[in-house]
């Protein structure tokens, strides 16, 4: 850390503690929070780009995966709908992994050619077929059980820290898939299949009712802080606000943001550390070996794929962590909210303007462009008012350009892209 | 009679749509793919760009109908068409200049330019919601069905119907005489040659004299003539909403890599083989086989492979398969 990254990180922070005066402090620690978890977003798709230049833009999907785990890990389980279904989902899952597993052994055991076609096709055809037949009336079943508040699974219904956990581990997992598959290809075909890979998790997400509800959102996860109800007639806190001068409605939903940020902070500062032993140990020189130069790698003996494969996985898990984080703060699982330009292209730009391949940068840029994603819309609001204060109240044309300033985040975004791309293409802070 | 009834299913409900939906992916995929093929780098700002042209078109549309023009059953859009062209090529000339020329000239990598074309995509994203908003948007007018699937059955007689939409029928020809233009143009004339000569090899066209700048201008009046084609046509065959526009990049990108990327013939077959599968698997096939198997050995589930809202992992898993298995797809595209 030089004096220049500290000076940036001083300004950054200047910038939050401003919107604490200026707009309250609710909103600058909701801010703090997100930054946070942004933050961490970055850094996962950093690992992956920085460190190993593998151009994945799914990291909605990991992010989404992540939201899962905290269902899957931190609800209660719904016994009528096990009782009802449970062992018909499993079955059929097991269906599944069997199917492709016997259809990949397939494919390597049976010599090329018209046999191995033949035989994958059977194996496919057959395991759908037992899969739809074991999975569907098992899914009627459980989506039928008491339809209103719950039609699905549950979770395990462990304490919502150990989420984090199983988020990075569910996220590792299927970009262990994905990698197996798609890694190896030229860059921008990786783009495209970890795009539509991202696509393919939402939609199992928003369809799969029996595994969270889908669209119908699963809210009321359990909170690892205290709730805000709670604190406010508790006359131990109470007292505290009153020393503090603070009304007990504001003061509790600081609070309870001040321990979201702690705990969020905690998690930063471990990835953080993790992440930057990785890049200075041989391993990460490895890493930036493969990418500066993949075929003289390959000479030295470094098995690429398999780093490559590594490498993704790593950034998929912390994506997946970010995400579970984000659930958890928000305390509801919604999957209509996942939107690519949101949960993954926002997560690239802040690595660019940061500075790929430096894990500070990351985070200053995670911090920074999540400021900026926030605050650029009312600036916009504040443009247009500007601008179309001089047309008639009743103008068409200048309501439109009113309800249009939401937008304009969009386009912001877009241009410090384009901007940092072209004239600092290394970003805010360089990779060393 | 039975079999002639499930023939007529099977086209109301899978081919028609699949062939119209085909077109229009055929029109946007040969865009991806001549961007491909001159300028090397995945233009990730397709689907917005094609938002764009056709928000363009809308809003040409709506004047038209306001100043009382119409092409009586046909959509006003076809009109239209002309300032949406323009619109599309201003906006993808504007990112030349400004945005991809740069990196022409420092020869950065492909994947350099690819984020140039993500805040590109950004841009663009903006602007369309700014002009036209992120909703829904109905632009279709004129008459909606060449015939109806009532008509089609008191016609012929058989218990099942088909119809044909109007814009259905546009979308072929349309697509039909754009795609005879482009070849034509690639193959017959001097400037199509010089395109492809630059595709083939750079370094051996520079030689020869073949103004760079000027091949790449010309790529991307064409790929705003497809573009805007291809967006206005979808809109008018479904409805424009910029989102839907945007997701459309997938089965896009999955058609001219399926196809081989840069070769103009692979992303049109591609497109018609992605558009098959997606609307093939997400049709319930149970009335089909109850009209085709004997009495009795109808199927008791309504036979859909997968729901509707996983078409897009249709595009996806052929993708994976055709990367996996045959990297240049299925007519040899470029690889580097």
């Amino acid at each position: 850390m030089n004096l220049r990254n500290v000076i940036l990180f001083a300004i950054m922070a200047a910038l939050l503690v401003l919107v604490g005066f200026l707009q309250s402090p609710s909103v600058a620690m909701g801010m703090v929070n997100m930054c946070l978890i942004s933050a961490i977003m970055a850094l996962g798709v950093n690992i992956q780009w920085g460190y190993a230049g593998l151009f994945s833009v799914g990291t909605m999907g990991f992010v989404a995966l992540g939201g899962l785990a905290v269902v899957l890990t931190s609800m209660p389980p719904v016994h009528e709908a096990w009782s009802a279904g449970g062992l018909g989902v499993l079955g059929a899952l097991a269906i599944g992994v069997l199917t492709i597993v016997a259809a990949v052994q397939a494919w390597k055991r049976v010599p090329a050619g018209l046999g191995r076609m033949g035989a994958l096709l059977v194996i496919l055809v057959v395991g759908f077929v037992a899969y739809r037949a074991v999975l569907d009336p098992a899914v009627d079943a459980i989506e039928g059980t008491n339809t209103a508040v719950a039609g699905y699974l549950g979770g395990m219904g462990l304490p919502v820290l150990l989420s984090w956990v199983t988020a990075m581990g569910l996220a590792a997992g299927v970009a262990w898939v994905i990698g197996k598959v798609s890694l190896g290809l030229r860059s921008d075909y990786l783009a495209i299949a970890t795009l539509g890979i991202a696509e393919v998790i939402i939609a199992v997400l928003k369809n799969e009712d029996w595994l969270s509800r889908g669209v119908r959102n699963v809210n009321g996860l359990p909170r690892p802080v205290p709730y805000e109800v709670a604190l406010q007639t508790n006359p131990t806190f109470l007292s505290w606000a009153e020393w503090l001068g603070l009304g007990a409605t504001e003061a509790s939903s600081l609070f309870v943001k001040a321990c979201y940020a702690l705990l969020f902070a905690i998690v930063l500062a471990i990835i953080m550390w993790l992440s930057e032993r990785a890049w200075k140990s041989p391993w990460g020189r490895m890493m930036r070996a493969i990418r500066d130069n993949e075929t003289s790698a390959k000479a030295m003996g470094k098995d690429v794929k398999a780093r490559h494969l590594q490498v993704f996985i790593l950034g998929a898990a912390v994506c997946g962590l970010a995400g579970a984080m984000l659930v958890t703060l928000d305390g509801l699982l919604t999957p209509g909210s996942y939107q690519p330009l949101r949960f993954t292209f926002l997560i690239w730009v802040m690595v660019i303007v940061g500075g790929s391949g430096n894990n500070w940068g990351s985070v200053l840029g995670g911090f920074l462009i999540w400021f900026l994603w926030v605050q650029v819309e009312p600036i916009g609001l504040w443009l247009i008012g500007l601008l179309t204060a001089s047309m008639p109240e009743d103008s068409g044309l200048r309501a439109h350009l009113i309800d249009s300033a939401a937008h304009v985040r969009l386009m912001t975004m877009g241009v410090i892209l384009l901007l940092v791309l072209r004239f600092a293409p290394k970003g805010l802070i360089p990779e060393k | 009679m039975d079999f002639l009834n499930a023939l007529v299913l099977l086209a109301n409900f899978v081919l028609i749509p699949a062939i119209s939906y085909g077109s229009q992916l055929a029109l946007g995929a040969l865009g991806i793919t001549l961007i491909f093929a001159i300028l090397r780098f995945s233009h990730f700002a397709h689907g917005d760009v094609m938002a764009f042209g056709t928000a363009g078109v809308i809003l040409t549309t709506w004047a038209l109908q306001a100043a009382g023009v119409s092409l009586g059953p046909l959509p006003t859009a076809l009109l239209a068409l002309p300032v949406g062209i323009v619109a599309s090529a201003a906006i993808l000339l504007a990112a030349d200049r400004s945005v991809y020329r740069f990196y022409r000239k420092v020869k950065a990598k492909p994947i350099v330019v690819v984020m140039a074309s993500l805040g590109v995509m950004f841009v663009v994203n903006g602007l369309v919601r700014f002009v036209i908003g992120p909703n829904d948007q109905n632009f279709a007018d004129g008459a909606r069905f060449l015939f109806t699937v009532r008509e089609f059955r008191d016609a012929t007689g058989l218990a099942e119907g088909m119809g044909i939409r109007i814009s259905q029928v546009i979308t072929v020809v349309v697509t039909a005489i754009v795609v005879a233009a482009l070849f034509w143009f690639l193959n017959r004339t001097r400037t199509g040659k010089s395109m492809r000569a630059f595709s083939d090899n750079e370094d051996l066209a520079l030689l020869s004299g073949i103004n760079p700048e000027r091949v790449v201008t010309v790529t991307w009046l064409i790929v705003a003539v497809l573009v805007t084609m291809a967006g206005t046509l979808y809109g008018l065959d479904k409805s424009f909403k910029a989102f839907t526009y945007f997701q459309l990049l997938l089965p896009m990108f999955a058609a001219a890599i399926l196809g081989g990327m840069g070769n103009p013939v692979g992303a049109v077959v591609g497109a018609f083989v992605i558009a098959l599968s997606e609307v093939g698997v997400t049709y319930a096939f149970r009335k089909f086989l109850e009209y085709l198997l004997p009495d009795g050995m109808a199927p008791e589930g309504l036979v859909q492979l997968l729901s509707t809202d996983y078409k897009f992992a249709v595009s996806f898993v052929l993708l994976v398969v055709v990367l996996l298995v045959r990297p240049t797809g299925l007519f040899k595209g470029q690889t580097q």
